[in-house]
């Protein structure tokens, strides 16, 4: 790729970057929120078309103005929200779209999709329909899907954001047959543990510029980290000991079922503490987001209570009331929710609007207060180093990383004394990960009790004082953040109580 | 290899924010364009001189002090309609009900006039009335707001479906005060008495009218724009979980924005009885009701930019109507020349939006 530049409106997302990729490599695109990895492996798949520059495979320079045209040359993309027709089988989602000449023949598909499937190692049943399987499964149908189409140049954005580290495991182990049979993979991550892990050569953006590449085996995360960010940054997430802890939430014998009637919660019992981040451990899916709603009250529960421990001892029940009633309590619960755009903010409203989604019924007036929310925008912008071009910009312009930021800094304005997150770095890039650890950090330290629901267990397990593990709705255990050990964790989220951690 | 470069004829991508001027340079061309485009369709087609149907077009909106004043009239009704529609349509409500709200409304007007009409006094026989309409408008969009609001129904067929219940109800009634019998109208109500009319301002009967809807306009403006309840209806538009996240209550919200939506309809229906038709018949809103939504959406949901959207509307249709007489064509080329205006217009925002890149023919192409 040669000096491609895309612009949208006013940002430049890509800015004159040039970058080669080898055959038969793995290669890692590294960089913050916004920097145009996704926008440049875009370019490279069809689904943009660059302003500027030129895109040359072996030495040809061609035109990629589709993804059908994009898979001429052997490029295929997996994306980070897979694109997958539930009611279908897995060969049937595979072969779809295809124009093949003469009927369908499904079980020819079928066998070539299981030769696929040998060659790397994958583990798939093409007669299997989506909504059966799990979100690892629906990542390998799509990655056999680029594959069938007989991709050479595989593009994987942000694979792992998804997966257990048992999965993720097995992932690399694919991609790295992949690399032996000549394919090349491009996989864009924030995890640098992961770059160190499977590939051979790093390229880092930074704010849609190239800045630089290195050989992983040269490298190391502290190096990668200042190139991504262009400065040097502490690697280290602080967790500072927990300050006289009380219980602030009980949470006893919650029960929740789905609309379905699937169980979502079954008998969960687990204590809040004040100046303590309790983590949330559990593969995606796991009552997670039902649990920190029912606490919210936006879930409806089946049975159990929920305690809400006042700073005089005396508490009250949560449980059947809805967020309003909670606030007026007298309880400042604040909630970092897993959707950001969809539930925490509203993506078509300016900053300042969305900071008056929290505040804009004080007072009896008749008429909005707007003077306050933008202070409080202007603030938020101005000591989280929100980047926007003002406080009356759309929150759906802004990058992930920024937007977390708003819905942060606007939860934690209101002084909580509960704090719920959600998947609170979901997506976000290493800077901005540890902005929103020390943002947790200093509520724990005020004594607020985060419930902090994460998916990176490196993470959780450096942050938080304790850990509630989830499995399939149940508690599967609930062990000491310092004590904890990361595969013995993992083991408890696939099974109830763990097993044995050699298994 | 000789693999054939292609590049895409036509690629689009999103503009940067235009500059107002510019914007509007854009907008103009594309009136020009459409006078441009009607000029040879009337040539070609009717042989007329297309200068003298369309002199013949604003003769008809704006020819005579008359003409002003009824076109003024139809903006009223027609923005006031649009205004009344925009609360739900901000909320994604699609009202699709404007139509009946409106006419029942009238019906409620024409209720009172015709059974208490010389049983009060005329001043509290024209607030009964008032009173009325905007009840009967109100009740008619709540029923579809109160069934989506508890249990999830389609709002769009609800909506519209009360049109026709309001159709016939208003048929039944026509029926029943029949004047003379066998009419099939109503007729002047207390034509002799003028019981239940609005009064004139000096000899002008619309004035009224117009001052009610410029204060609904601002009125609107402010309150979908800085009242509390405005940015209620915004949140629950844009997303209902964000809505229940922060604690608002988003089934009040909608039953209490359809109330508003339907009593301004409401109201509109009671304009229309007592201010200007002094009677009913089923095509009283005259289409207005589906109208609107088409001048609130043009409006981008923007109560003042509602009037120059209406504005256009009833300037077209008013003119539309003269070149079918004075030119001797039928109505349906009126419309023909509304339909390209309006392509026009509407097509422009596109161009103000995107930029459309075509393929610059460099020396190495080759066909």
């Amino acid at each position: 790729m040669r000096n491609i530049t895309k612009v949208f409106g006013d940002t430049v997302a890509n800015d004159g970057v040039t970058l080669d990729i080898y055959r038969g490599e793995i290669l890692s695109l590294l960089g913050e929120n916004g920097s145009g990895k996704t926008t440049l492996m875009n370019m490279l798949s069809g689904i943009y078309f660059p302003d500027g520059g030129e895109i040359l495979i072996n030495n040809e320079p061609v035109m990629i103005s589709s993804p059908r045209e994009a898979f001429d040359h052997g490029i295929g993309m997996i994306h980070q929200h897979f694109k997958l027709v539930d009611v279908f089988t897995a060969a049937e989602n595979i072969v779809l779209g295809l124009e093949e000449k003469g009927k369908l023949d499904m079980e020819q598909a079928e066998n070539k999709i299981r030769e696929i499937c040998n060659t790397y190692g994958f583990d798939v049943d093409p007669k299997q329909k989506i909504y059966n399987m799990s979100v690892s499964q629906k990542q390998t149908v799509e990655i056999v899907k680029v594959l069938y189409r007989g991709a050479d140049i595989l593009i994987l954005d942000e694979p792992t954001a998804v997966l257990t580290p048992q999965e993720t495991d097995k992932l690399f182990a694919v991609l790295r047959n992949m690399k032996k049979d000549g394919k090349t993979v491009v996989i864009i991550t924030h995890k640098l543990h992961e770059v160190l892990a499977i590939s051979d050569r790093v390229a880092v953006l930074r704010k849609g510029q190239f800045v630089g590449e290195m050989i992983t085996a040269q490298t190391n995360e502290q190096e990668m980290t200042n190139m991504m960010v262009g400065r040097a940054v502490e690697l280290n997430i602080d967790r500072p000991e927990p300050v006289d802890p009380k219980p602030r939430v009980k949470v006893e014998h919650l029960t929740v079922k789905g609309p379905d009637g699937v169980m979502k919660l079954d008998d969960v019992s687990f204590t809040a503490n004040t100046g303590e981040i309790l983590g949330i451990a559990g593969i995606s899916g796991c009552g997670q987001k039902e649990l920190l709603e029912s606490i919210a009250g936006l879930q409806r529960v089946e049975k159990g209570s929920i305690q809400y421990i006042h700073e005089s001892g005396e508490s009250e029940e949560l449980l059947g009331k809805d967020p309003l009633r909670i606030a007026e309590m007298g309880v400042s619960l604040s909630f970092v929710p897993e959707d950001r755009l969809g539930m925490g903010l509203v993506g078509s409203m300016d900053l300042t609007d969305n900071m008056m989604l929290r505040s804009f019924r004080r007072g009896k007036s008749l008429f909005t207060d707007r003077k306050t929310p933008r202070a409080l925008a202007e603030r938020v912008v101005d000591e989280l180093e929100v980047n926007t071009p003002s406080v009356s910009t759309q929150v759906r312009k802004l990058s992930g990383g920024n937007v977390q930021k708003v819905l942060v800094g606007r939860e934690i304005a209101s002084a909580p004394t509960v704090l719920l997150s959600a998947y609170a770095v979901r997506g976000l890039d290493i800077n901005s990960s540890y902005t929103i650890y020390d943002l947790l950090n200093q509520q724990k330290e005020k004594g607020v009790a985060v419930i902090y629901v994460g998916e990176d267990l490196d993470v959780l397990l450096e942050l938080c004082d304790r850990i509630l593990v989830l499995c399939g709705g149940k508690v599967s255990g609930l062990v000491e953040g310092r004590k904890a050990d990361k595969r013995q964790v993992g083991m408890m989220m696939t099974k109830l109580g763990g097993g044995s951690a050699d298994e | 290899m000789s693999k054939q470069i292609k590049e895409p004829f036509l690629h689009i991508t999103k503009r940067k924010e235009m500059p107002a001027r510019r914007a509007w340079a854009i907008r103009i061309s594309a009136i020009v364009a459409a006078l441009i485009v009607c000029a040879i369709v009337t040539t070609l087609t009717t042989g007329l001189d297309p200068i003298a149907v369309y002199s013949a077009m604003i003769d008809g909106a704006v020819g005579s002090s008359r003409k002003v004043l009824v076109l003024f009239k139809e903006l009223a009704f027609l923005l006031c309609i649009s205004l009344a529609l925009t609360p739900a349509f901000k909320m994604k409500f699609w009202n699709l009900g404007g139509e009946g709200q409106v006419l029942i409304g009238a019906w409620a007007t024409s209720v009172v006039m015709i059974y208490l009409g010389g049983v009060l006094p005329n001043g509290l026989l024209i607030l009964v009335m008032l009173i009325a309409a905007i009840g009967a408008g109100a009740v008619w969009a709540m029923i579809p707001a109160f069934f989506k609001a508890k249990w999830g129904t389609n709002e769009t067929l609800f909506t519209l479906m009360m049109n026709y219940v309001a159709i016939q109800l208003v048929a039944y009634f026509i029926i029943l005060w029949e004047n003379p019998k066998g009419s099939g109208h109503v007729g002047i109500i207390n034509q002799s008495g003028r019981e239940g009319w609005l009064p004139y301002i000096g000899t002008n009967s619309y004035l009224f009218i117009i001052i009610f809807v410029a204060i609904i306009t601002i009125g609107m403006h402010v309150y979908l724009k800085y009242s509390k309840h405005g940015y209620e209806i915004s949140v629950v538009g844009e997303s209902q979980r964000t809505a229940n996240y922060v604690g608002i209550k988003v089934d009040r919200v909608i039953i209490r924005t359809l109330l508003l939506s339907g009593a301004i309809c409401g109201f509109t229906g009671w304009m229309m009885v007592s201010g200007t038709d002094h009677t009913i018949t089923t095509s009283l809103a005259g289409g207005r009701g589906f109208l609107g939504i088409m001048v609130s959406w043009l409006a981008q949901f923007n109560s003042i930019a509602m009037v120059f959207a209406a504005l256009l509307l009833v300037f077209l249709e008013q003119g539309a109507g003269e070149i079918s007489t004075s030119c001797g064509l039928n109505q349906s080329f009126g419309d023909i020349l509304t339909g390209i205006i309006l392509f026009f217009i509407i097509g422009c925002e596109f161009f103000i939006n995107y930029i459309v890149h075509v393929r610059k023919s460099s020396g190495k192409e080759e066909a």
